[in-house]
Parts: structure tokens; sequence; C-alpha cells
């Protein structure tokens, strides 16, 4: 039955859709991101999928272009999923990355677009309050792209120094592997090849 | 109202006085009077409700009531994760609190940042605001939290202001049976049992 979906969106928009693959029962669709408000809307109305799981990015470092915006659609009455992606930005993300919004199709793409444009810069036009959704406005980047570094933080406040608190402030043991940290990144002191 | 008629007759040493330092007497008063703000924000939360249930009953140690205005406490419990987002908060609650004062950090998380080593989270409460006990546990068992909690007692009375962690005890579940700690072995059935 999905895979009827698929052969809908390609009868109707040709080659705008790049490529498609069904595995599992999960059916996808990768779209020109020129035609993402079409294609979604095609499938709002026609394919009657009244329902947006989810929206939201993957950034691939590797690839051209670059980053991945996908939408999850399900129609309650046909009961029927499909996955719906565009690839949009170069390799070095120069300039704006721009995607249509779909918040007018449905109204919970709003939220979702917005923590999409925080994670990953992409910009949603069309998009009624593009404003930072989980980071606070002062955050400076994007931090779920692949190229933030991973030690980086912005701290609102101050951090007290080591002089002022008179003691290390990067705590070692007993927060060790035995304290639910284990996989964390940093190293602690008598650790290392053991475990 | 009836007129106080008892007299009290002490003799040789006894009579009539005690020595000791104003500091000590108010360490003392003031280890049993902890009036304490609980500052929640995650998963060990809900072990801060066990242990201010009565089954763990903090009464016994003075430090059952707690304040909901920063104001009117004098220890400060940060229990959970704390954001980047949330610091500015969580300096400024400390702000506002009278001295004397004291912070203990409940959990891995509130202690130093746990498995939470990313862009999003302060890496232990240390960094913000002066700290005296630190309690490790993901989350810490509300027995440990006592034993935290007794160790502030301890330098409270003192006057001692480095800050004290909290040892990891054993678990008596990976010791075995020891001393008829733990019984793993099922109950044997007695006579007249049904099956």
């Amino acid at each position: 039955m999905s895979e009827r979906i698929l052969e809908k969106l390609k009868t109707r928009f040709g080659t705008a859709i790049f490529e498609t693959h069904s595995q599992f029962g999960d059916d996808t669709a990768v779209v020109d991101p020129a035609k993402w408000h079409e294609v979604m809307t095609f499938c709002r109305t026609e394919l009657e999928c009244d329902m947006l799981t989810d929206l939201c990015g993957v950034d691939y470092p590797d690839r051209e272009p670059r980053l991945e915006v996908v939408a999850h659609l399900y129609s309650i009455a046909k009961r029927h999923h499909v996955r719906v992606k565009a690839r949009i930005g170069d390799r070095e993300l120069e300039g704006d990355v721009e995607i249509d919004s779909v918040a007018n199709i449905w109204p919970t793409a709003n939220w979702l677009e917005r923590e999409t444009f925080d994670m990953f810069g992409i910009k949603f036009k069309g998009h009624p309050d593009l404003r930072r959704l989980l980071m606070y406005p002062e955050f400076v980047g994007h931090p779920l792209r692949k190229d933030y570094p991973a030690q980086k933080t912005q701290p609102l406040v101050e951090y007290r120094t080591e002089e002022e608190a008179g003691l290390p402030l990067d705590k070692q043991l007993p927060f060790g592997p035995d304290e639910g940290m284990s996989f964390g990144r940093k190293v602690f002191p008598g650790e290392g090849e053991a475990s | 109202m009836g007129e106080v008629t008892r007299q009290v007759t002490l003799e040789g040493s006894q009579t009539g006085f005690a020595t000791t330092r104003l500091d000590a007497l108010l360490g003392w008063a003031r280890k049993y009077s902890l009036f304490q703000y609980p500052f929640v924000t995650a998963c060990c939360g809900m072990e801060f409700m066990a242990l201010a249930s009565p089954r763990f009953d903090m009464a016994r140690f003075g430090a059952e009531a707690p304040r909901f205005s920063p104001r009117q406490a004098d220890l400060l419990w940060v229990v959970g994760t704390i954001s980047q987002r949330q610091a500015p908060v969580l300096r400024r609650i400390y702000e506002q609190m009278m001295e004397p004062k004291w912070v203990l950090a409940f959990g891995t998380c509130a202690s130093s940042g746990g498995f939470y080593d990313n862009y999003t989270t302060v890496a232990g409460i240390d960094k913000i605001i002066p700290t005296d006990v630190y309690v490790p546990g993901c989350p810490p068992r509300p027995e440990a939290v006592i034993d935290g909690l007794l160790l502030l007692q301890d330098k409270i009375a003192t006057g001692d202001r480095t800050p004290g962690i909290v040892k990891p005890r054993e678990d008596p579940a990976s010791i075995g049976n020891v001393n008829g700690l733990v019984q793993l072995q099922k109950k044997k059935a007695a006579k007249g049992d049904r099956p």
C-alpha cells in the first residue's frame, strides 16, 4: 500500500523526486528543496497526511549538499507513513541555508522548525517567528552541526576561577566510572587502558 | 499563673556555669536548625522526595523544614542537572540567601555535570557558586545524602568551609552473603504452606 504513495509522488512530481526507497515498511522520498512546500502541500491534501510526526535536521559533513531536512508524516485516517527529505547547503555552508517553511500547513511545524533552526542554522522561509527554541538568544553558532567544537560551552554566568574558589574545579575521583560517568569524554588519572 | 518555687541545689564544681566558645555554641545551634531550599531540576528530585519522606526522616537531623523562599533558607540543595540557561537563576537564588549559608550538590550532575559533557550543561555547580558538600551517585541513595548531611553538620560545627565529598560505600549486594547481610536464597517452604 505504502509504495503506492511513492508512486503517487513520482507521477505527480516526476524529476523533482530525486530518489526513493522502501525498507522495513518505511518509505522515503528525497525531493528537490525548491519544491519542498509544494510536495508537502500535496502530502497534506492528496495523501491526507494530517499529522506531522517530526521535522528535524541532519548534518552529513562529508556530503554535498551537506544538510538534510527530514519530515515524518502520518495519516491518521489512512494509516500510512511517509518520510520526506530534502538536501540543502554546500560543504562550507556559505551564505543562508534556506528552505520553505511548512508551518502554514501543519501548525506543529512552527516549533519543530524553530528547533531545527536553533540546532542546525537552517532558515525556514515564511516562518512566522523564527527564533531559537532550546538555546538562549546569546548563544553563538548551531550546536548540532558537526563542526561545532564538542567541548565548547557558552556560559551565561561567568565561571569562578580556581584561585577564587581555592580548589581545583575540575573534579576527579570519586567521580569516576562507578559514579555513572563511564561514557563521558573525561579521562581520569589511573584509568586509561584498564577500562 | 502560679509562682515557680522549685529550687535547684548544686554542689562542688557544679555550681552554676558552663564554659564554651561562642562560635562552637553557634555552630552547635546552626547545625541542628538547617532550613533547606530544594532547587530541584531533574531525576534526582525523585530521590529527594524519598529522602524527605518519613521513611528516612530528616527531622532527626533538624533539617526537615523546606522553605520555598531563599531568604528564609540557609541550606541550598542543588538537586539535578544545571543547564547553562539555568545557571543565572541558580546564582541569583544563591545570592538571595542570607548568611550564613551552605550548599549541597546532590548527585553527580550537580557535582560535576555527570555524563552531560556537552554544550548545554554546567559541569558542576561549583563553577558558579561555592559548594560545601558533594554527594556523588546517579542518583545517590537517600542514605548517601544523609551521610552528606551529617558531613555538612560536622563542617558547620567546626566552622570548616572546605568542600567535602561523600565517599561511595560498597553495595552490600556486590559483597555477597557476608554476616547475613544479604539473603538471596529463596525462603524454604515450611510444612503446611501452599505450594
